[in-house]
């Protein structure tokens, strides 16, 4: 049983649909019992990172969290999910987040500009693309062609390369996926990326980490 | 860089399509879940459904219809036609839709957008904008002013003054039709989408008038939008969204190209 993580921070049955699409059961809950006792964690979300600290800290599920992850249990991050995991964020004048991996999630500066010097808008939304820097299980079958859906106005900028899988441009380069053992993290939306994300998420519901 | 989204838009009347595509077997289909399957095999990146259900009491069966949309693709939809209330745009949402539109209601009552963007956020609220071409005056001083009722209906507002506000409000996002060029196949109002991308900070739909790929290539070069809308064109079968990506990835322009 996959275990998709309710903390009140925007509607999440996205994501529960597209994992029952490709073929795996999960439950959408805020209960810490079945959340610790999943198989695996999916920890979404849309919205601000302040407010979603303070509903995980309410819930007590910033613990959980921390737990999962050093369980061993395969965690994947999306979205806010993978903008609170780092060590703060640069949200809601200054939000200390869960910090499993160190970094920090930073606002995109306006008055960015494209190659051709036409100003880009923030939020940076819709289809990119992803420069996968590093093999993983969970990026098999993703290559240069596939974009993926984005809707933020703040990326995770982690402070050791080592934890950067796949980076995107924007007006700058950022980094879209993040990783550290049994955690993986995706800034854009792979519940709405079509068959790239689709691929995405199946990987993540057969990976084994080490 | 991010790419140029291509949008096809379904009109649905009480649960079924207005317009029914032509698939390759050259059968009409009039179920809009169905038709989201198509576009979503087909390569669309986005889709938005328009509920022109006139009886308020046949509503419930839009919401159905969104259920079974999200479950059957994995790309974001807006849904619009009749939201008047938060919980309106709440239940869409609920019901799977990834951004919900307003139209004629913000422009009687503006702070639906606010509303909105506060209880879900501004990715999810889209301003929709009908816009008609007028003599430029003090009181339009764009030359574009806001009608509604199928342009029937003149509201005495200036276009780009409507989006800057609404923008301010919390919109997330803007569908700009030209009721001029609606419908005439002749290609989008480029004078219009350029002032309006210009001038605000959140994406722009270009809508009204696609006939030809080269209207969409015109519309998100010269005319500076992020997005177009299209309907007649592929609904039925004149062009797949495939002919026009390639269209549009030959002329340099950045389009999703594998899906």
């Amino acid at each position: 049983m996959i275990a998709i993580i309710d903390y009140d921070a925007g509607n999440l049955t996205s994501v529960a649909r597209a994992v029952n699409h490709i073929g795996y059961e999960c439950t959408v809950t805020k209960e810490k019992q079945i959340i610790e006792s999943a198989d695996r964690v999916i920890f979404p979300g849309v919205g601000a990172a302040g407010s979603a600290m303070e509903s995980l800290r309410r819930l007590g599920l910033d613990e959980v969290i921390s737990r999962v992850y050093r369980s061993g249990k395969p965690l994947l991050g999306i979205c806010l999910g993978t903008q609170v995991i780092v060590s703060a964020s640069e949200e809601d004048g200054g939000t200390e987040c869960l910090g499993l991996i160190e970094g920090k999630t930073r606002a995109f500066a306006h008055k960015l500009k494209d190659n051709a010097g036409n100003g880009l808008k923030i939020p940076h939304m819709g289809w990119n693309r992803v420069r996968v820097e590093k093999a993983h299980p969970v990026l098999k079958g993703i290559g240069e062609r596939d974009e993926f859906y984005f809707v933020h106005g703040y990326y995770p900028d982690p402070a050791d390369a080592e934890n950067v899988l796949g980076r995107t441009e924007y007006g700058i380069t950022f980094t879209s996926i993040l990783g550290k053992d049994n955690l993986i993290a995706t800034q854009f939306h792979p519940e709405k990326s079509g068959t790239s994300g689709l691929n995405l998420l199946k990987n993540f519901c057969e990976w084994k980490p080490c | 860089m991010l790419s140029k989204r291509i949008i096809p838009c379904l009109d649905v009347r009480e649960g079924r399509t207005t317009k029914g595509i032509k698939f390759e077997n050259n059968i009409d289909i009039g179920d809009p879940v169905k038709m989201a399957r198509f576009y979503y095999e087909a390569g669309a990146d986005e889709l938005v459904f328009y509920d022109i259900t006139a009886s308020h009491e046949k509503r419930d069966i839009m919401i159905e219809v969104v259920r079974n949309v999200a479950e059957t693709i994995f790309i974001p939809f807006s849904v619009g036609g009749g939201i008047r209330t938060v919980e309106d745009m709440r239940r869409v949402l609920l019901a799977g839709a990834e951004k919900v539109s307003v139209n004629s209601a913000a422009v009687k009552n503006p702070e639906i957008i606010a509303q909105g963007a506060k209880a879900f956020g501004s990715q999810c609220v889209v301003l929709g904008m009908d816009v008609k071409g007028v003599e430029k005056s003090e009181k339009i001083p764009s030359g574009y002013e806001i009608v509604i009722n199928g342009g029937r209906t003149y509201m005495g507002m200036d276009a780009l003054e409507w989006a800057l506000r609404a923008q301010e409000l919390g919109a997330g996002e803007i569908c700009l039709n030209s009721i001029d060029a609606d419908g005439t196949r002749e290609g989008y109002e480029l004078a219009l989408t350029e002032l309006i991308s210009v001038n605000v900070d959140i994406p722009v739909i270009a809508s009204g008038g696609a006939g030809t790929p080269q209207h969409l290539a015109d519309v998100l070069t010269q005319g500076k939008a992020d997005a177009a809308l299209i309907a007649s064109m592929t609904h039925y079968g004149t062009y797949t969204v495939a002919q026009i990506k390639n269209f549009l990835d030959d002329k340099g322009i950045k389009v999703r190209m594998k899906w």
